[in-house]
């Protein structure tokens, strides 16, 4: 499809470009900064409003450099909501409130931008240019309080470390393309699928696993995300767990499915375990942190595990919905957890899991809201969490992948241990400190529409399973 | 009401505990009132079943079925039969007293009675419903909806180590748990067209080899909560370390969850496996009987001899279940209720001597039979019971055991037998400790029993009469349902 007829389908990414440029221009005008981030906002409700549901067979757009299908729209939606709910857990973050306010808001409308592309790229250059573009901004964003040193440090070793990771992947994609001649997914799978080809398109694929294993925080390539997480704002770390994480999902299966095919199973192997490593580091890690920030960090690469079972059983359709599943069911669980540590943090003036000690009588409706994400993120039922384990479980079982499966049964008993000992905190220990004031009504809305997100997936799954895997 | 007369005794808990979210937190009297209202309305629920349930049919009775999740085949399937029926009656009677015994209790132990009742609550509806799903899928929410209130409920008001026990309690369990559920999902690819729904999985036959690593998946699950030795190191932590209440559902229902699940899931799915393990099982339940009661014998703390006596008697649960016969299945079963009345009743008894004298070292005691003749009395009664005074109802569940495993291996059987006489021991020598002997000058002030403690008693001590004297009353019930389901295994092998 031409450049053109091509616009037609491409106006919620065009709202969100537009309404990024507009504003920064907003940002010189105003004074009162949130107006810009209300701005933000209604920008990307209008670009949800204008997603069109997904055709029935997909649009190559851009003579085929988007292709636009179910998928994609997925997780449009799923970025979408990310960039939304983050901005509203930062306006109820002090720390921004100076000049910096309003740039904030137009970066994450770019981020908006860039993420919806992500999952939609279907060749070499726009699969690299659309993860770069995220990257970047998200350089950018974890240095964003730049009196902070801690954030200071975060940048640069995101920098770094993301850089390194972007140049192995990108080196595999030259080879990929010097054998095919093409960075058309579809003519590279014709080529690699000769058996001659199988070494080289193996190599292309491990500089993937590089690449999309680092936004996934999929160890070995996870060093960097403790200290980016911890040293990041809180909000920006919020969606740092979330978004980035979703959508090298997304590419990594869109890669896997597309060009390497039946005779590259070998890779199943090698994804499992990694998997199995990276929920027991993550896991064994994250236990001995006392920094909320860091220990969720670890937690979330413990749960990047857990995802990459579903990836591991590839092409068990089980095993992509499990993805799908369980990256929706991480994303309001997750970012839920970081709105209650958002707004607790600005209250206390600390991240330390120390200070939220007795939290069960300073602020009941934070501590109950962040039980109920701790338990999702343990696993515990009738909560989202317990439906996304459940399904990468059962992937695995079919699949017979039983290694696996009980490592990560047991891994999951590891984590209970370490998501109790927030909870233990919050009730059991008795406050020393005086009641918490009221967090702001945007902290507060976006806690409880992630809390409704979080058991409406747990007690109606079917409804909601419907709703993501049509 | 009748129609959806399973949900109503499941949900009406969890009615009551979101009706207590809306009352505020100083309105204490309004929440034990709501509190005790609810649990006395599910029991009398209960009650209301009696006169619906057909104590002669085997097979599921007052069914509730609805698709939950299409895409899994999961079902909302709630169903009754001889094996649920007396589960959910010691549910909501032992839910009740502890309720009532809660009423001081928890006063004593410096208020949070709001979020206490509501955790309760929840913990009751995860029982019920535990007991009566019917399907796989829902049966596993149930059973891991009771380990989060019960986590606080030790970790909150618990005693001195509660912390420590709340997590081992959690952990262990959530550990068998979990590989519970990847039996459940292996049992669901097995079968064919794939279900959850245990009315269908039944009719179907498996491999040997994947019986045994299914029914191993699911007995850790299940032999944690039991607690089967040697995994049972998490009870004596948490019946110690819980509030007098909380021990009492432990005890009285929690630990039947584990033999429950034996009976309605590993055994009618796994027939063969069942048979397969047959020795393990047997052996595990003398060195329960066995073991539990030498480490009761040797205790000073009067709580953790009650809890290790479970161990000992909850060993006699898993004699039964061993034989695999008429007899043992029925024993089983009934020692289960039986255990949950007598058990409930002693943690009851420890609690009104904690309450008043705050220390529970036996050999601190002594004299108090004449101090407090109507605590003597009945705990009197209760260790008689426990150590299986013919006449009493622990006396036919146990016997019924030992005949059932007699018809299966006579040294297994001889060697069980030593339990009943350590029983006695321990038992004696506790009461000649506390009730006999000389008066500690410490306790001459101590009060007798008050109307309210005796409240959570005599209901339970009118269940052991009954059914020591008249057993019938109770086996008819089981009977026709243990008889199919034995058949079922005989039919599979």
């Amino acid at each position: 499809m031409g450049p053109v007829e091509s616009l037609r389908h491409f106006i919620p990414e065009l709202v969100l470009l537009g309404g990024a440029f507009t504003a920064f221009f907003l940002d010189f005008l105003l004074k009162n900064k949130r107006l810009v981030g209300y701005f933000a906002l209604l920008t990307i409700v209008a670009a949800a409003c204008l997603l069109k549901a997904p055709p029935k067979e997909s649009l190559d757009l851009f003579y085929g450099f988007f292709h636009l299908d179910g998928f994609a729209n997925l997780f449009r939606v799923l970025a979408l909501i990310a960039v939304a709910a983050t901005i509203l857990i930062a306006f109820g973050f002090s720390p921004l409130r100076d000049r910096y306010e309003g740039e904030f808001y137009g970066l994450f409308l770019f981020m908006a931008f860039a993420l919806i592309t992500v999952a939609a790229a279907n060749n070499l250059l726009m699969i690299f240019l659309s993860v770069e573009f995220v990257s970047i901004l998200s350089y950018l964003l974890a240095g964003f309080l730049k009196n902070d040193l801690k954030a200071k440090e975060s940048a640069v070793k995101y920098l770094l470390f993301g850089s390194v990771c972007s140049a192995v992947m990108l080196y595999g994609m030259s080879l990929l393309f010097g054998a095919a001649g093409s960075i058309d997914l579809p003519a590279i799978a014709r080529v690699v699928d000769s058996p001659a080809m199988k070494p080289l398109g193996m190599i292309g694929l491990l500089c993937f696993f590089v690449g999309l294993g680092f936004k996934i925080s999929m160890a070995p390539f996870h060093m960097w995300a403790p200290d980016v997480y911890e040293g990041a704002p809180t909000p920006v770390t919020a969606f740092l767990t979330v978004a980035p994480k979703a959508l090298g999902f997304a590419v990594l299966m869109r890669v896997l499915a597309s060009v390497f095919g039946e005779s590259y199973r070998d890779w199943r192997q090698v994804l499992m375990w990694l998997s199995i490593l990276t929920m027991t580091l993550g896991n064994l890690t994250a236990i001995s942190q006392t920094n909320i920030k860091r220990f969720l960090a670890y937690s979330s690469i413990a749960q990047a595990g857990y995802i990459l079972m579903g990836l591991a059983v590839f092409p068990s359709p089980l095993g992509k919905d499990g993805v799908l599943i369980y990256l929706f069911a991480y994303l309001f669980t997750n970012l839920g957890a970081f709105a209650v540590v958002s707004s607790v943090g600005d209250r206390t003036g600390s991240d330390e899991i120390a200070s939220y000690s007795g939290l069960s009588e300073r602020a009941p409706v934070s501590a109950a809201l962040m039980t109920v994400f701790l338990l999702s993120l343990t696993g515990i039922p009738p909560l989202a969490g317990f439906l996304a384990k459940y399904y990468v479980f059962a992937a695995a079982v079919e699949a017979r992948f039983i290694t696996l499966v009980v490592v990560a049964a047991v891994n999951s008993a590891v984590a209970a241990y370490y998501y109790f000992r927030v909870i233990r905190t919050m009730y059991l220990v008795p406050a020393d400190q005086p009641a918490l004031p009221k967090p702001p009504v945007s902290a507060a809305a976006v806690t409880w529409l992630m809390a409704a997100g979080v058991l409406g997936i747990g007690l109606f799954p079917g409804f909601f399973i419907k709703l993501i895997l049509g | 009401m009748t129609s959806h007369l399973l949900s109503w005794i499941t949900f009406t808990p969890l009615l009551g505990a979101f009706l207590l979210l809306c009352i505020p937190k100083r309105a204490h009297n309004s929440i034990r009132w709501i509190a005790l209202a609810t649990t006395a309305i599910t029991a009398a629920l209960v009650g209301l079943a009696f006169s619906l349930f057909r104590a002669s049919e085997a097979g599921f009775q007052l069914v509730e079925r609805a698709v939950w999740i299409p895409q899994f085949g999961v079902q909302y399937l709630l169903g009754m039969d001889g094996i649920s029926f007396p589960m959910v009656v010691l549910t909501a009677l032992i839910s009740l007293m502890a309720c009532l015994g809660s009423l001081t209790h928890i006063r004593v132990k410096g208020g949070r009675e709001k979020e206490y009742y509501f955790l309760f609550l929840l913990l009751e509806t995860g029982m019920m419903g535990t007991f009566l799903a019917l399907d796989l899928f829902l049966f596993y929410i149930f059973w891991e909806v009771v380990l989060v209130p019960m986590y606080f409920l030790i970790g909150i008001w618990g005693g001195p180590r509660k912390e420590y026990a709340a997590i081992k309690f959690f952990l262990y369990t959530l550990a068998g748990s979990l590989f519970m559920l990847i039996g459940i999902v292996a049992v669901y690819f097995a079968s064919s067209p794939h279900t959850f729904d245990m009315t269908l999985l039944t009719t179907m036959k498996y491999g040997l080899l994947f019986q045994k690593v299914v029914f191993l998946a699911f007995f850790l699950g299940f032999a944690i909560k039991v607690p089967v030795f040697p995994f049972h190191t998490w009870l004596p932590d948490a019946h110690v370390e819980a509030p007098t209440p909380i021990s009492v559902i432990l005890a009285g229902v929690l630990l039947k969850m584990g033999t429950y699940g034996f009976l309605r899931f590993s055994y009618p799915l796994f027939p063969d496996a069942a048979r397969w393990f047959q020795p393990a099982m047997g052996v595990l339940a003398v060195v329960g009987i066995i073991y539990g009661g030498f480490i009761a014998l040797a205790q000073t703390d009067f709580k953790k001899m009650v809890a290790y006596s479970s161990v000992s008697h909850m060993g006699f649960v898993l004699l039964g279940l061993a034989a695999m016969n008429a007899d043992g299945f029925r024993g089983a079963l009934l020692q289960m209720f039986n255990h949950g009345t007598i058990t409930g009743g002693l943690f009851l008894l420890v609690g009104v001597l904690y309450d008043r004298a705050h220390t529970r070292d036996l050999n601190d005691f002594g004299g108090l039979g004449a101090k407090m003749p109507v605590y003597a009395g009945i705990l009197t009664f209760f260790s008689l019971a426990s150590l299986g005074l013919p006449g009493l109802s622990g006396f036919i569940s146990e016997f019924l055991s030992l005949l059932g495993a007699y018809q299966y291996s006579k040294l297994i059987t001889a060697l069980s037998a030593i339990g009943i006489l350590l029983a006695a021991a321990y038992l004696l020598y506790m009461i000649q400790r506390v009730l006999l002997g000389k008066l500690n000058p410490k306790w001459a002030a101590l009060p007798d029993m008050n109307a309210l403690e005796l409240s959570t008693l005599v209901p339970l001590m009118v269940f052991i009469v009954a059914i020591g004297l008249y057993p019938k009353i109770i086996l008819e019930y089981m009977i026709p349902t243990l008889d199919g389901l034995l058949g079922t295994i005989r039919g599979g092998i």
